[in-house]
């Protein structure tokens, strides 16, 4: 199909994304790229603006200036229930899942059918839902509590769930805000390997502070301090970078 | 009218024959003509406290000028009635016949504009639920596009609850005033006043409540109605579900507008008359009252809740006028504090396992399936 050398669009291109809140720049100039299937880890010490970013893509807050492409379209016109629809999902720091309703319900709210008023009306519990909820409770080990109000969980079950209503909805872009923290030990393994499973076949943003799970499962670390990248590449290269060091792993 | 099992549980299926048992049955057959009606008057505010189940109890969105939309429809209803009590040959005393009395007194010489459709009964009715419906449409959208919500939306309710009896009261000419739309007499020829019209309008209006009652236990077991608690809860994790949050806010506070609406209207034929009293920010608070101690989650509850605080407000008013005001601000007090859940909420947590554990244990005595005679009539059900 490609005519000529034409290099591989980017599934997101940021670019020169300012954000300021009252004159503070909590995101100054920021450009990056993430490619198709690419897993990329943004870490940076408290108040570098790493949740900002993602607030940014997901349309949470809204760019002083910048742009923000997926796959062609420039996300920061649209507003957040659009954004998902082209296929960005996001999952917040604190698990946030509807704890008034069952593991069931949750899922179902984030199938991506009947996303309207009416839609949502006239929407059926058919079996091709039933069985992608069970499949996908399957895979976040939440297959037997099913039928469990999410109130009832506990905090690492409440990440999964959240990580299950992403799932569902099958986004291209993944963005995950510290998908481990609070987790016991052996929780945090599960949810290595439950990650592993997921990222197949999509691309994923990750913020993370565990530094043996960024070396797990990330191609690409990009190094945040104060709203500005100072440090890029493979994990190898970030590491030694002396800049990164100074500021945060040297902590 | 499918009453399956799917559509309603045991306890909500109890419910719904209890209400049916006590609103056809038991109350047309041991009152008396004037405290039937004013059963039927105490339904007119079922009518608003179902419709804020759904956009307060299930969406999370407290709406204290329930009263505009109640007024509106209850206006529209009043405004045919009105023109059709004020016939050429009933008003030849006044200055100029064929308009409303208050009309004349206030040197109107000619029916205005808004009011000439008012003459058909078939726009009549569909105005009862649009003018409401596309005036909640207006505020929802202006206020929900714009993420206002929480308590500055109960505000702005307020005040546009306020600005609405200023304005009726202001334009006499055209509203009637303070005093509000009287005598009204018939209906397409058929007087609404004798005791038997009584009877049948008390008929027809629980014919409607149920009817509603219905729309909004189908809403609440679609997907949409999943979606209101999850947005409760949750609203940003519904919003960035693909879900555009401001929309199914609106939806709701259409919804609770036209079932207002409904009542409103049934209160104009009910009453007989309807007056800007009723559309205010004290009308208003009272409603979200009797939505509270019914249970804000139960739509059978706010239906008990709003027959139930008013027959107290008859009761405790008739002996004690002025203590009522402050019986009733005790009231929600007590509700929110002790019983946040209201009467349905000490229904299901206090007199439902216990009727559970009877029905159990007869069961493990005698073998025989349940029997639904065991539970007491006119009991609040979840």
């Amino acid at each position: 199909m490609l005519i000529g050398h034409q290099p591989k669009p980017f599934l997101l291109a940021v670019e020169a994304l300012t954000v300021s809140f009252d004159g503070f720049k909590a995101v100054n100039n920021l450009s990056f790229y993430v490619e198709e299937n690419e897993i990329r880890v943004i870490i940076g010490p408290n108040g570098a603006g790493k949740t900002t970013v993602l607030d940014l893509i997901c349309g949470k807050t809204k760019a002083t200036s910048g742009s923000i492409q997926f796959r062609g379209k420039e996300l920061t016109k649209l507003k957040e229930n659009q954004i998902v629809q082209t296929g960005v999902g996001r999952k917040f720091q604190t698990p946030s899942v509807f704890e008034d309703l069952t593991v069931f319900e949750n899922l179902e709210i984030s199938y991506p059918r009947g996303r309207t008023v009416f839609g949502s009306l006239a929407f059926q519990r058919d079996d091709a839902v039933k069985q992608r909820v069970e499949e996908v409770a399957e895979m976040i080990f939440l297959k037997d509590r099913l039928d469990t109000y999410a109130d009832q969980l506990s905090h690492g079950q409440k990440q999964w769930l959240e990580i299950g209503m992403l799932l569902i909805q099958d986004p291209e872009l993944l963005m995950l805000d510290e998908p481990v923290a609070g987790m016991s030990v052996s929780e945090r393994a599960k949810t290595a390997e439950l990650l592993n499973r997921i990222i197949k076949d999509r691309s994923v943003l990750v913020i993370e502070h565990d530094m043996k799970f960024v070396e797990d499962i990330a191609h690409k670390v990009t190094v945040l301090h104060q709203g500005q990248i100072i440090s890029e590449g493979t994990m190898e290269k970030v590491k030694n970078d002396p800049k990164v060091i100074e500021v945060y792993l040297g902590h | 009218m499918i009453i399956t099992s799917r559509f309603f549980n045991r306890s909500e299926l109890i419910g719904f024959v209890a209400l049916a048992l006590v609103l056809v049955v038991i109350l047309p057959l041991s009152l008396d003509v004037f405290r039937l009606n004013l059963v039927a008057k105490y339904l007119t505010y079922a009518f608003v406290a179902i419709g804020l189940v759904l956009c307060w109890g299930y969406g999370g969105i407290l709406s204290l000028g329930q009263g505009v939309f109640f007024g509106l429809g209850g206006y529209c209803m009043a405004m045919f009635l009105k023109l059709e009590a004020s016939s050429v040959e009933n008003t030849k005393i006044q200055s100029t016949p064929g308009i409303p009395d208050f009309m004349d007194w206030n040197q109107i010489t000619a029916l205005p504009l808004f009011w000439q459709p008012f003459h058909s009964l078939t726009f009549t009715v569909l105005a009862i639920i649009l003018v409401p419906g596309l005036f909640a449409l207006i505020i929802g959208t202006a206020m929900f596009k714009r993420r206002v919500g929480g308590t500055y939306f109960a505000i702005i309710t307020q005040a546009v609850a306020a600005i609405l009896t200023i304005l009726i009261v202001g334009q006499q000419g055209y509203t009637g005033g303070i005093n509000g739309m009287t005598d009204l007499r018939t209906l397409k020829g058929w007087d609404i006043r004798p005791d038997h019209a009584k009877i049948i309008l008390y008929f027809f209006e629980v014919f409607l409540l149920f009817g509603c009652i219905l729309i909004a236990q189908f809403i609440r077991l679609t997907k949409l109605g999943r979606i209101l608690v999850a947005m409760r809860e949750q609203e940003d994790r519904v919003r960035f579900s693909g879900y555009s949050v401001a929309n199914f806010k609106i939806f709701a506070f259409c919804m609770a507008a036209i079932f207002a609406a409904i009542g409103g209207a049934m209160f104009a034929l009910n009453v007989g008359f309807m007056s800007p009293s009723f559309v205010g920010i004290v009308p208003s608070i009272e409603m979200v009252i009797y939505t509270a101690v019914g249970g804000r989650m139960s739509i059978f509850g706010a239906v008990w809740g709003a027959l139930l605080v008013n027959f107290a407000k008859t009761g405790l008013s008739e002996s004690f006028p002025q203590l009522w005001l402050f019986g009733l601000g005790a009231l929600f007090i007590a509700v929110v504090l002790a019983f946040p859940n209201g009467l349905s909420g000490i229904w299901a947590d206090y007199v439902q396992p216990r009727i559970d554990r009877l029905l159990a244990s007869r069961k493990s005595k005698s073998g025989s399936p349940w029997a639904g005679n065991s539970v007491a009539d006119g009991a609040p059900a979840e």
